[in-house]
This record gives structure tokens, C-alpha cells and sequence, in this order.
């Protein structure tokens, strides 16, 4: 086990920011914690990597405890923050060999592990981190974060405020740390990328949800789903909010997911109550229910 | 020992790339030594003066012509009735005016006695005091020498020597307020600043998760402000030396010893601002009120602590500048060795030991 954490609570003043909170990660695991800001994301990682204490349970981090080993965690952990946390004033190449150099190492030793992600900001090895682009300031922040070779690997929203090119590169190389043995705990309020995790944990509101794999947790979901169409997407989103048999009404891209609470829905029928109601072009099509579904689904409960 | 090394590196780095706090680091201390050393002064030199002369004899010219030829004095006006002391007083040029009573000649010699009224503008009250008192020397001088030719059978009389400053110049009292000002400033200000940067910008977080002990990310920050410190102090003295002439007594080893004493006295005061402020704009405010108003107002810099209300007089002994001021001057104008400032030296050792063991204690190896 590379990460357990036991009935973990943590509260700042009056709000409760975790609560009971219990989950494991497997060893060499890509784990996703999946909720949107203020789901207790971000306090759990700093819990995990020594930074708070937690009010009650307990957490191991590569088998030593969070509170009372938790000079050997940092020893063997990388962390990457969710705010670009490196030296603006240094170059790139100065941060990386400053945090090699703080760990211990060298570059050279631990090349191999950061060369598919280096050489992409080598030939901007001179210029100053602050001056980077925010997909570079991430990669950079990954490499620093690696340069040690660490056992696991935190990462607080990695992805936020990057371009989507980058970000699927990001993951790509998630996916070749995680071939090298390094387990992976990341965060992310995008529930795009938690398809791409081995295991995810949904979060809200410091309570985890559910912990399965991706397609289970996709499996769960209880209702038939379907894509609603039509020319009016605002128009669409109120009317139907506004039918009888509604179970959710969400948008989703160009189109509404739907879910009737009736168990022998009839597609005609809806499609002649958005006709009357003056909507044009319609289309009702079932649909396969994604991690965003079922997170919302079992938000709602 | 590798790591250390690393990390200092990077505190050089920073350093030197933050070109306006480079300038301000090192041109603060030669800006401020010039400013005391010329423009802020005590000594009074060539003060416009006007002269109410009614009786206009031998006595009264005698007088006034030992009055203007000396170097403080220098007689701008010469005023016709009493009614224009007031409208001299309020042009603002003249500062003193001297009223000679009418027939000061005879009434000396007939009476034994004549009065000469001495008004000064008091709107400075430290520059009238000097005025009033440079005249009536010069009166006394006068007197005495008048007086020469009869033996008086009682006469005291007093024999001023003004040791350690002759001249009574006030850069030697300035240089060691300086001095001390600037080492306060650069060693605490600057450390609590740069420790309270890595934790606004985050960076603080990173050096928590990493093997890094926080008592060397301390010592990491502190070394680098010594090394400046240093540079500064020797920086303030020779321009001391060869610019005011400011003597240093006592030996130069001793007082490059005590200097790195307060420096890390300083340091310890930066580090323990660092552990209360979360940002670098709190650790700026509390450095500049907390540090700067207290060695300005309360060390004995400007305002000697003798004449201090006795609750202030108590407050200023917590003050590190204080005992560092003493422990200055004592070296450079006095020339005394060790065995005279032991006492402030174990003073401010003691209050080094005690900021920096408040601010292990204080010291968070976690975020909150």
C-alpha cells in the first residue's frame, strides 16, 4: 500500500474542510481525487504530505506515518503545489538543479526520469521561470518535483489554467511516470482527465463519494441517460426543467443530459411536449453517462 | 553540507537580480551618512543677528565688534526703536536680536552694573538655547577681561574641557546612530523580508516537503544578510574616516567584532518578524515601525536617554541600538578596550540568544 488514509477530519475554524475521509492507493496506482474548488482537495494533499495535522484518523505515506515519520515522507515524496510555487527570479535551469541539489542529487543521476519532459523546456533552459508559459511553468514544476526520484508523487490540479494541448501532454507523461513504478496521487476538477486515472475517488464538500475505477464508476449510474438537442439551448434547458417528468436537466457540451423519472420513458413524448412548447429541430438520442454524469448524479443525493 | 552550499547559492541569486533592493542595500547607508554628516547638524554657524543699540558708546561697539567677528554670529541688521524687534523676528531671517539698554558705557562704570537683553527666536528651541548661551560666553570674556586690572577676592572660575569630541562636532555623535540604524535595517529588514517571500510566494511549501532541515533554510537566509552587513558597516566606516574624520580610537578588531555581535543580534530580531508575518508587505511594516522608530526615538541616537521621562528611560534598555550605540562610541572616540563594554556586549549577546531562541520555538515545520 502506498497511501492509506484512515478517517482523516480536518476543520479551519468553523468550516469542515474533510470529513472522515478513508481511501488507499495502491502501489505504482495513477489515483485521481476528482470534486470542484473547495471539495477539501488541496488540504487533504497537504495533510498527506506533512504540512498539516490532521484532527482525527491517520495516514501513511510509502509506509511512514503523517505524523510521526514525517521526516522520511519528505525524503521520499515530490510535491507539486497547486499554485506555481518555483523561484521566478531563477532560471530553469537553476530551479531544477537547486532542487536536485536540496534532495541531495544531482541532474545528471535522475536524468532519465525527467529527459521525455525536459527536453521540451530545454531550449528555454536560460530564461527566467517567472517568464514561462503556463503550460512550461507546469512541466518545469513536474521535473523539479521528480528530480529526486520519489516514491509517490502528489499533484494539486496540475492542469488548471493550461491549454488543452497541454494539458493531454501532461497526462501522457503521467502515464510514462507511472510505467516507472512512481505512484501518483493528482487532483483535478476536471472530470475529462479522471477517465485517464487508474482509480479515482469523487470528492465533495470534504466527503468522498465514491472510489472505483473509471468505467465502474460510470457502470453505477442508475438512470437511462440521453442526449437532448434542439436550436434554443437556453430555451431547451427551461422547458425542460420545466416537464413534469424531469428527473436532471444538465448541459453538457452542445447538447442536455437527460433523465426522466419515469421507468418507461417514451422519447415521442417528450419530443411532442417540446414541440408544442415552440422549440425547433430537436433531437433525442440515448446516451452513454460519463464520470461528470455520475458525480452529478450523486452530488445530488 | 552540499545542500547548504545549494541553497545560499540561490540566496545570491536572489540578491543580486532584485537590482532595486541591491541599490537600496548599499546606496541607503552612503546617503545617509552624507545627509547626517553635512545637512543635519547642531552646531550653529554664521546665525543672522540684529543689534538694538540705544546708548551707542565705546562699550556697546566693543561688543558688538567681538560678536561679529566671531565664527557663530553675523550682524545683518542694526534695528532703531524696540518696535522693530518684533517685525525683524517675523521676516524670519534674524534670529537673535541683542538690546542694549541706553547709556550702557556710563552705567557700568557709575552703577557697576548695565543690562543687555539677549531675545532669540525659540521656534527652535535647541538652536535659541545655543545662541543665548554662545552670547552671553562671549559677554562673560568680556567681562573678565574689564575686570583684569582689580583683584576680586572671591572668584571661582570655571575651566571647560570638552574631551573625547573637542570640536563638539556632531557627525561623531551621528556616524555610531547611523551605523547602527543601517545594520538594523539591512540585517532584520531584509531577512524577514526575503523568508516572508518564500512563504507568500509559495515556495516555502516545497521547501517543507523536501529533506531540507527549516533550521538551515534559516541559517541559509541569514548568512548571505551577515556577509552584506559586513560589507555595509565597513562601508559607513571608511567613509566616516575619510570624509568627517571621524577617529576610531579604540581597536578596529574590536569593533568589527561587535558590529558582527549586532548584526546577528539583528538577524535573530528578522527571523522572529519573519515567524509572525505572512507576508512581505507585513514584515516590511512591522521592520520599519518596530525597528526604526525605536533606534531613532528611543536608543540615545537623537534624543539622550538621560533627559527621557523614567518609563521611556526603562523602555530604551530592551532596545539592542541602545547598547550598540554605547558600545560605538565607547570604541571610537573613547579608545577603551573590552574590559570597559563588557557589560553591554553580554547585554546584547543575551538578547541574541533569547531572539533566537524564541524564534525556534516559533519556528513552524508545517504550515500552521
Amino acid at each position: 500500500m502506498s497511501i492509506s488514509v484512515q478517517h482523516i477530519s480536518k476543520s479551519y475554524k468553523d468550516v469542515k474542510a474533510l470529513n472522515n475521509i478513508s481511501f488507499e492507493v495502491n502501489e505504482g496506482e495513477l489515483f485521481g481525487l476528482i470534486g470542484p474548488d473547495g471539495a477539501g482537495k488541496t488540504t487533504l494533499f497537504r495533510i498527506l504530505t506533512t504540512l498539516l495535522i490532521a484532527e482525527k484518523g491517520s495516514a501513511t505515506v510509502a509506509g511512514f506515518d503523517v505524523l510521526d515519520d514525517y521526516k522520511s515522507i519528505r525524503n521520499h515524496v515530490g510535491y507539486m503545489p497547486g499554485r506555481f510555487s518555483l523561484y521566478q527570479d531563477l532560471t530553469v535551469e537553476e530551479n531544477l538543479n537547486f532542487f536536485a541539489t536540496i534532495f541531495g542529487t544531482t541532474v545528471e543521476e535522475n536524468y532519465d526520469l525527467i529527459k521525455d519532459i525536459y527536453v521540451q523546456i530545454e531550449p528555454f533552459k536560460k530564461r527566467r521561470a517567472g517568464k514561462l508559459s503556463g503550460g512550461m511553468k507546469q512541466k518545469l514544476a513536474l521535473c523539479c518535483a521528480l528530480i529526486h526520484k520519489p516514491k509517490v508523487l502528489f499533484l494539486d490540479e496540475p492542469t488548471t489554467g493550461v491549454d488543452p494541448v497541454s494539458r493531454k501532454e501532461f497526462w501522457e507523461m503521467l502515464k510514462r511516470l507511472q510505467q516507472k513504478g512512481i505512484t501518483i496521487l493528482v487532483s483535478t476538477p476536471y472530470m475529462d482527465e479522471a477517465a485517464l486515472c487508474d482509480r479515482i475517488a469523487l470528492i465533495q464538500g470534504g466527503e468522498i463519494l465514491q472510489i472505483d475505477t473509471p468505467p465502474e464508476i460510470v457502470k453505477h449510474y442508475p438512470k437511462k441517460l440521453y442526449n437532448v438537442g434542439a436550436d434554443n439551448m437556453y430555451k431547451l434547458i427551461e422547458t425542460l426543467k420545466g416537464y413534469e417528468h424531469q428527473y436532471s436537466v444538465y448541459p453538457f457540451g452542445e447538447f442536455v443530459h437527460y433523465t426522466d423519472n419515469r421507468s418507461d420513458f417514451n422519447s415521442k413524448e417528450l419530443k411532442l411536449y417540446l414541440e408544442t412548447m415552440n422549440l425547433s429541430n430537436i433531437s433525442i438520442e440515448i446516451t452513454k453517462p460519463t464520470i461528470e454524469d455520475t458525480f452529478m448524479e450523486l452530488a445530488r443525493l | 553540507m552540499k545542500r547548504f552550499i545549494g541553497f545560499i547559492k540561490k540566496e545570491f541569486y536572489h540578491i543580486f537580480r532584485d537590482r532595486r533592493s541591491l541599490f537600496i542595500l548599499f546606496g541607503m547607508p552612503i546617503a545617509q551618512i552624507l545627509l547626517f554628516g553635512f545637512a543635519i547638524t547642531n552646531e550653529i554657524n554664521n546665525v543672522d543677528i540684529a543689534i538694538l543699540d540705544n546708548s551707542k558708546d565705546a562699550t556697546t561697539q566693543e561688543i558688538i565688534n567681538r560678536i561679529s567677528s566671531s565664527k557663530y554670529f553675523s550682524v545683518q541688521q542694526y534695528l532703531e526703536r524696540g518696535a522693530d524687534i518684533e517685525s525683524a523676528f517675523k521676516k524670519g531671517k534674524i534670529k537673535a536680536v541683542l538690546n542694549f539698554e541706553k547709556d550702557f558705557s556710563q552705567k557700568l562704570i557709575k552703577e557697576g552694573s548695565a543690562t543687555v537683553q539677549i531675545i532669540t527666536d525659540a521656534t527652535d528651541p535647541n538652536t535659541a538655547n545655543t545662541i543665548s548661551n554662545y552670547t552671553s560666553a562671549i559677554l562673560q570674556k568680556y567681562q573678565q577681561e574689564l575686570n583684569k586690572s582689580i583683584t576680586v577676592a572671591y572668584q571661582i572660575v570655571p575651566q571647560t574641557r570638552m574631551v573625547y569630541n573637542p570640536e563638539l562636532k556632531s557627525v561623531f555623535m551621528f556616524v555610531p546612530g547611523v551605523m547602527t540604524i543601517i545594520l538594523m535595517l539591512v540585517s532584520a529588514m531584509m531577512t524577514s523580508i526575503s523568508i516572508a517571500k518564500e512563504k507568500e510566494l509559495g515556495t516555502m511549501e516545497i521547501l517543507l516537503v523536501s529533506p531540507l532541515k527549516p533550521f538551515l533554510v534559516i541559517i541559509g537566509k541569514v548568512v548571505p544578510y551577515i556577509f552584506l552587513s559586513v560589507v555595509n558597516a565597513v562601508i559607513i566606516i571608511v567613509l566616516s574616516i575619510s570624509i568627517f574624520k571621524m577617529p576610531v580610537q579604540g581597536s578596529l578588531f574590536l569593533l568589527g567584532a561587535e558590529s558582527v555581535l549586532f548584526i546577528i543580534t539583528s538577524l535573530a530580531l528578522g527571523i522572529l518578524i519573519s515567524t509572525v508575518a505572512a507576508t512581505q508587505q507585513t514584515a516590511m511594516m512591522i521592520s520599519l515601525m518596530g525597528l526604526m522608530l525605536p533606534v531613532i526615538l528611543l536608543s540615545g541616537f537623537i534624543f539622550p536617554i538621560s533627559s527621557m521621562p523614567v518609563p521611556l528611560q526603562l523602555i530604551s534598555n530592551i532596545i539592542p541600538a541602545k547598547w550598540f550605540i554605547i558600545i560605538l562610541k565607547a570604541i571610537m572616540l573613547k579608545g577603551v578596550g573590552i574590559t570597559y563594554i563588557w557589560k553591554e556586549t553580554l547585554i546584547l549577546l543575551g538578547m541574541t540568544i533569547f531572539f533566537i531562541g524564541v524564534s525556534t520555538k516559533k519556528y513552524k515545520i508545517r504550515l500552521e
